[in-house]
Order: structure tokens, then sequence, then C-alpha cells
């Protein structure tokens, strides 16, 4: 019987592994660069950036905080828009959720209907949604809220439904099986297996829709972003610098806010 | 009280579970199905109330024909029939108190179930029972932070709660250490004695089946292959049940776990 | 309590309360609720302004339909698509990159607390200003174009990549990591073999996300002169030519499904 040599090395991946990944790295590689390339991106501006930089950074401090008064209406106008958008937004998304759950739809026309809401509302962004109501009803913010509504319901609505097909459905059988109702059985038997899940997704939309309500002004839709927007036409940097304070401000608080919440309901 | 007769369930698989089975139970007897694993003793336990809907074959719970039942008529009926599962399947996240009384949903109203507005009789009669079952003190408690046994009474109890014309297990001590089992078929056997009601207790641990039924069932590939008193297993009817496997080895046998059918909406009656 | 008849129990229950004290409780709903109502009242919406509205709808439909998909426009489209998903690339690679190192100092388990608390205050710089924010100041640093949506999406991944990454890791099971470590093995190598296998697919899953919100992102961002197609649309608008924003709206959003169904697939297949 003849000796087998003992391996010398240890490889994680065969030869063949070995080279698709090295031909995966390699065509990453190569179709970054096709896409630098077709950028043409202009670099003369790069070199002096931090120069630009520094002066737009000197002419934007101090910044400006006598004007902070006249802030405070369009940054409660930017609190409403994220509060109704993401409440009406909240509440669209429950049945939408519900019917777009693989395990709760009826059909499989409905469900196929709740998917479609869902993927409608997600694919284009707040600001295009935006722009095109900004044509339809003029500027102000109730564009935003209807903006945000729909994307919450997108956003919410996905991952509502992900929740609610993770569920045990073995607590829901047994809740109906004692001869409970329909609606009795998703009240006692699915939420509140999808509680904690509800109160992450919402709080996570919240904070995204603060920030978007306070942009949302640049295109037209009421807010502080108007203000932003006024400003910066202006040059008026030292405002422009107060806003954006103002928005860091807001925005923290509302994160501080949700963790509260999030830890406080388990 | 309970007549099942030829019963027959295949799988859309055409795997034949049950092939015509025929049991009847009444006053408060309690009756032990066993048998292997792939037996069909779930399949069985869960076509009663139609978790699983049977093919063929007819069941009749005191006067009702079950099989032909509407969804409404059978939410209804499913009142009267109590169950307690292997897994407990107990809302994880609420309270002990209102997985007790979610035993009363078939009765109540709907809005008031969401707000949480118990009759005071229900509510009377679930702090009894909780109290019977050993877990008094522990309403407040949410489910999660109990122990197997102690969330098994919890289902016993949701159980006892809904006043049923009969009570179902579908192996209720598989989860649990050898003393909680005995108490739980201790309290099984109680129940059954002083709410006067049948107890069928689909069962793979054949000691506790030979010392608390009063009739024993085997079943063996779909078929009967036993009816009798414990005291009439002898060791040929075991081999025969469990197919040439000795009594220990079958004892061990893990259970198969929930089956039911799959891509189903989770809330009808087909549940 | 045994030996106590039905009558001798309580007769209500109810949850017990979330916050430590029930006033706390109303007091939150009710701001909560008042909050709300005077958000829904300061954006009262007249009915002649609604009306307005539906009418400027009809305009709309008939200035913006059929869609402007001419050659001249196709070219522009062209253009702006192929910009955009040039963008989203390179900012996702270039935004992992720069995210990792990020993500290793801002894990509280396993970096140095200075490191830890810079990490963390980029990241939170990253995440409060919504990416369009950030692109106006880049703009305003290296001139319109490209190379500042590049610059802004790349900074603006640390805000979710790291964040989530770092995240991961103050998650990971750090008993393995210190088993690596106990072998004497070096910083890098103990990142290398106890760090990345834990997390590794968790990256992948959040790179897949990345690249979703990269390109979603790299959509609008023009708008402020950063490139893309967001830019051709932007103008578009200015130029009231709705047929035109019709037309490419219509291919964001059918780049940006196809964009979805890929990555779904990617994930999955990655799963």
């Amino acid at each position: 019987m003849a000796v087998e040599a003992t391996p010398e090395r240890w490889r994680r991946y065969d030869r063949r592994e070995r080279l698709s990944r090295f031909f995966a790295l390699l065509g990453t590689l190569i179709v970054v660069v096709l896409a630098w390339n077709a950028l043409e991106m202009r670099y003369t501006y790069l070199w002096d950036a931090h120069d630009q930089l520094y002066d737009m950074f000197g002419r934007m401090t101090p910044p400006d905080v006598a004007s902070s008064p006249e802030l405070v209406g369009p940054l409660i106008e930017s609190v409403h828009i994220a509060v109704l958008g993401t409440g009406f937004g909240v509440l669209m998304s429950i049945p939408v959720a519900y019917i777009a759950a693989e395990n709760t739809a009826r059909n499989r026309l409905v469900n196929g209907f709740g998917k479609f809401v869902i993927v409608a509302a997600r694919s284009v962004d707040v600001i295009i949604w935006v722009l095109v109501l900004v044509v339809l009803f003029g500027p102000g913010p109730l564009v935003s809220i209807i903006a945000l509504s729909f994307r919450s319901i997108g956003f919410i609505g996905k991952l509502l439904a992900e929740a609610i097909e993770e569920i045990d459905p073995a607590q829901v059988r047994a809740v109906a099986g004692t001869g409970a109702g329909r609606i009795q059985a998703v009240a006692y038997g699915i939420v509140p297996q999808i509680k904690p899940a509800f109160i992450s997704i919402v709080t996570y939309r919240w904070d995204s829709n603060v920030r978007s309500a306070t942009i949302v002004g640049l295109v037209g839709g009421g807010g502080i972003g108007e203000a932003l927007q006024a400003s910066m036409s202006v040059y008026a940097w030292r405002e422009v610098s107060m806003v954006l304070l103002i928005i860091l401000g807001v925005v923290l608080f509302s994160e501080w806010i949700s963790s509260f919440f999030r830890e406080k309901i388990r | 009280m309970l007549e099942i007769t030829d019963l027959i369930k295949i799988y859309d698989s055409n795997e034949e579970a049950l092939s015509g089975v025929s049991v009847s139970t009444s006053g408060n007897e309690i009756v032990a199905i066993i048998g292997p694993s792939g037996a069909g003793k779930s399949t069985l336990i869960k076509c009663i109330n139609r978790l699983i809907e049977p093919t063929a074959g007819s069941i009749v719970l005191d006067g009702t024909e079950l099989t032909t039942l509407s969804e409404d008529e059978l939410r209804r009926v499913r009142r009267d029939i109590g169950m307690v599962y292997q897994e407990y399947n107990l809302v994880e996240r609420l309270t002990v108190m209102e997985n007790v009384l979610s035993g009363r949903l078939g009765y109540l109203n709907t809005w008031r179930s969401i707000l949480r507005r118990y009759p005071s009789k229900d509510v009377s009669r679930a702090y009894e029972i909780l109290d019977i079952v050993g877990m008094d003190g522990h309403e407040d408690d949410r489910v999660d932070e109990l122990s197997g046994g102690q969330r098994q009474r919890v289902g016993i109890a949701r159980a006892i709660l809904q006043d049923p014309k009969i009570l179902l297990a579908d192996e209720p001590t598989s989860s649990l250490d050898p003393e909680t089992s005995h108490a739980v078929m201790e309290l099984l056997s109680e129940t059954a004695k002083s709410n006067d009601v049948p107890v069928l207790i689909n069962i793979h641990e054949v000691e506790l089946a030979l010392e608390y039924a009063d009739q024993v069932i085997g079943l063996s590939g779909g078929k009967i292959v036993f009816r009798g008193t414990p005291d009439e297993v002898t060791e040929e009817a075991k081999d025969r049940i469990y197919r040439g496997a000795t009594p220990s080895e079958a004892a061990s046998d893990v259970s198969t776990g929930e089956s039911t059918e799959p891509n189903q909406p989770l809330v009808s009656t087909d549940l | 309590m045994k030996g106590a008849t039905t009558a001798d129990y309580p007769t209500q229950w109810h949850r017990p309360p979330l916050f430590s004290n029930r006033w706390v409780k109303y007091m939150i709903y009710t701001a909560l609720i008042a909050f709300f109502l005077w958000s829904l009242w300061e954006s009262r919406v007249s009915l002649d302004r609604f009306l307005i509205g539906v009418e400027g709808f009809g305009r709309l439909v008939e200035n913006a339909f059929p869609p402007n998909f001419g050659p001249e426009q196709r070219v522009r489209i062209y253009a702006g698509v192929r910009d955009s998903l040039a963008i989203a690339l390179i900012s996702t690679v270039l935004g992992i990159i720069v995210s990792i190192p990020v993500a290793i100092a801002s894990a509280e388990n396993i970096s140095h607390p200075l490191f830890y608390g810079a990490g963390r205050l980029l990241i939170s710089i990253s995440r409060s200003f919504h990416s369009l924010i950030l692109g106006i100041i880049i703009v305003a640093a290296v001139g319109f174009g490209a190379l500042a949506g590049v610059i802004t999406l790349t900074f603006a991944s640390i805000g979710f990549y790291a964040k989530l990454v770092a995240d991961e890791i103050e998650e990971m099971d750090l008993r393995q990591v210190d088993a690596i470590r106990a072998t004497g093995a070096s910083k890098p190598e103990v990142l290398v073999y106890g760090v990345l296998p834990q997390i590794f697919p968790r990256m992948v899953g959040l790179a897949v996300y990345l690249w979703d919100k990269h390109f979603r992102e790299s959509t609008i961002i023009g708008i402020v002169g950063a490139g893309g197609i967001g830019q051709t649309l932007h103008n578009s608008f200015r130029s009231y030519e709705y047929d035109f924003s019709i037309a490419i709206i219509i291919v964001i959003v059918a780049l940006v499904l196809l964009g979805e169904f890929i990555s779904l697939v990617a994930r999955r297949r990655v799963q």
C-alpha cells in the first residue's frame, strides 16, 4: 500500500472556486472603472475643494441666530408634515400590510394588489412625489403630507407584511381553535406578535420622515426646507447655517424620542 | 358524546394518514391514543376540530356532524371543543390572564374583547380555574416568562374556561420533564372528573397512558390496531402497535410535530 | 384558596399598565392626540384650493401625455440614467470601503473609547442630514456634476452602512473573538478570523440594501446639481416640459422596480 503524501497546504476554496471568486472581483473592478470613466467627472474643482469648504465655512459662521424667530413657524410646519405624514402613512399601511402578507391574504388576487400598492408606493422617492404634486396642487405643506404618507405606506407596508409573515401560526390557530372570530384571532394572535416589529418600523420611519420633512421645502413642499431654499437663493450663508443647525437639532431630538419609545415598549 | 366513524385523511402528497378510523367516547372517560410517530395520532386529533380537514368519514359531537359545518357554525362548535397542545400554543407576549380568557372569545363581542373588557363571571371563573391548575398569582405574568410546565397549565386553564363538551390534548406532555408530565396528566384527569367531560389524549409515553387512561387506542399506519383498557395492553399488544419496536424505543420517539396543510390563509375555517 | 367558591374571586381584571403611572400614560396619549389634531388643523385645506388642484390635474394630464420619448429626449434620458447608475455603483463600492473602518471604530465592544466617540459622531452627522443637504454643501465645494454626487452618496453611506455594521459587531458573540485573541493573534488577524465571519452575511445583505438606497438617491440628488437623472428631471420641470418629465419618471420607476427585483434575487441567493 503506497503511503499518501499529506497535503502541504490547506486552502479554503478549491481551485475552481478561487478562480471564480477572482473573476468576480475582477469583474466588479472593471465595472467600477467603466462607470467611473463614463461619468467624465471633472476634478478641476477637487484640488481647491478644501479652500472652497473653508471659505464657505467662514461665510457660514457664526450662524445668524437673530433669524431664528422667523424660523420657528416653518419648523413647526415641518413637524406637522412629519406627524401627519407618518400618522396617515401608518393608518393606511396596516390594512395594506395585512393583505400583502402571504399568510393573511384572502386570495392571490387581493394579495397581489396589496403587494402592488406597496411596490408602487416605494418606487418613487419622496422628492419626486413632491415635485409632481407641487405641479398639481401648488406649493405648500399639503403635498408633502400626501407624499410622505404614500412613501410611508410603501416602507411600513413592506416591513410590516414581512413581520406578519414571520409570526408563529400555531399561536393564532390555537386562539381560533377556541371558537374566536377572525378579528379576534387577529387581535389576540397576530397583533401581540408583531408589536415589537411594528414599534421599531414606525419609529424608524418617523426618523426618516422628520428628515424628509425638513427638506421637502427645497422643491416647494413647505416647512423649514423653504426657508433653507430662500436663504440659499440670496446667498445668505449665515442664515443657511442657522437653518442647518436647527434641522440637526430637530432630527437629533426626534431620534431621542424614538429611542425612548422603543425602550419603553418591549 | 363523540362518535368518529371511518375517518379517512389523505394528504395532497397522496399520503394516507388515516385509513378508516372509528373512535367513540362519552361521559368523563379518558381515552389515550398511542402509537409510533407518523401513525396518524396528531392527524386524528386535529381532524376533530377541523384544524386539519378530513377527506372522508363522519365526526359527530353531541349529535352534531362536524364535517359538514359551515365556517360560522364550525366556529361556534369549536367553543365546545377545548384543545391542549404539545407546544402550548399560547400567545407569548400576552399575559396569563389574557390567554386564559381567550378561551371565551367565541362568546365575547369583538369590540369588548379588543378592549379587554371581560364579563365579570368569566373573570371570576378564570381566577378559579387558575387556582385549580395551580397558577394563582400568575395572572399578570407574561407567558414567555413561564416555564414549560407552567405554560401547559395555562393552556389547560384556557381549555377549561371554554366549558367544553370535550377536551382534546395533542401530546401535552412531550415537551415536559417526567415529574411535570405526571402533574399535567393528573390535572387532565381531575378535569375530566370534575367537569364531566371526556378527554382524548394523544400521547406517546406509554407508561403515562396506561396509568391515567380509561380506554386505550393503539394507532399504527393510520389504522386502529388495538382498542381496550390499560390492563389489556400486553407486551404483544405493544409490539403490534409499535411494529416490533421495543416499548422503551417507542416511548423515546420524537413526535413529528404539527402537520397542517401549507399555503392556507391563516385566519379562516381551514386552520 | 382551595375550597373557595366562584363568588370569592375577583370579577375584574386589567392589563398591567405600561407606564409606571396611569397619569403618565394618559398625559402622553393626550399629548400625542392633541399634537396630531393640531397638525391636522394647521394643515387644513380649503375646498377651492383642492378644486384648483383637481383642475390642475386635468391640465397636467393634457400637457403630460403622451409622454415624450422623442430622440433628443431619449439621449438625455440615457445620459442621465447612465450617470445615475454609475454614481450609485461607485458610491456603493466606495461607501462600503469607507464605512468599514468607521464601523470597526464605532463598535463599543472592540474599539477604543476615543475612536468610538469619533466614529459615532461621524455616523451621526452623516445620518442627520438628508443626502440633499449634504449634496448642497458638496456641490458648493467641488462644483456641479457627478463628482459631487459620488462624494455625497459615499459620505451618506457612512450613516447607514457603518452604523448598521457597527450595531452588528456590537451584537456578535464575543467569546469567539476572545478565543482567537487567546491564541495570540494580532489585531488584524483577530478581526479577520473572529469578527468578520460573524458579520459577513449581514454585511452582504446590507450592501445590497445600500445599493438600493443609493440608486434611489442618485435619481434625486441631481436636483441640487449633483448629476444624474435627477438633474434631467428637475430641469424638465423648470422648463415646463411636463411630457418629458413624465417620460423620465416612468423610466425612473421602471429602473427602481428592476433594481428592487434584482436585489431581491441577489438577497435570496446570498441567504
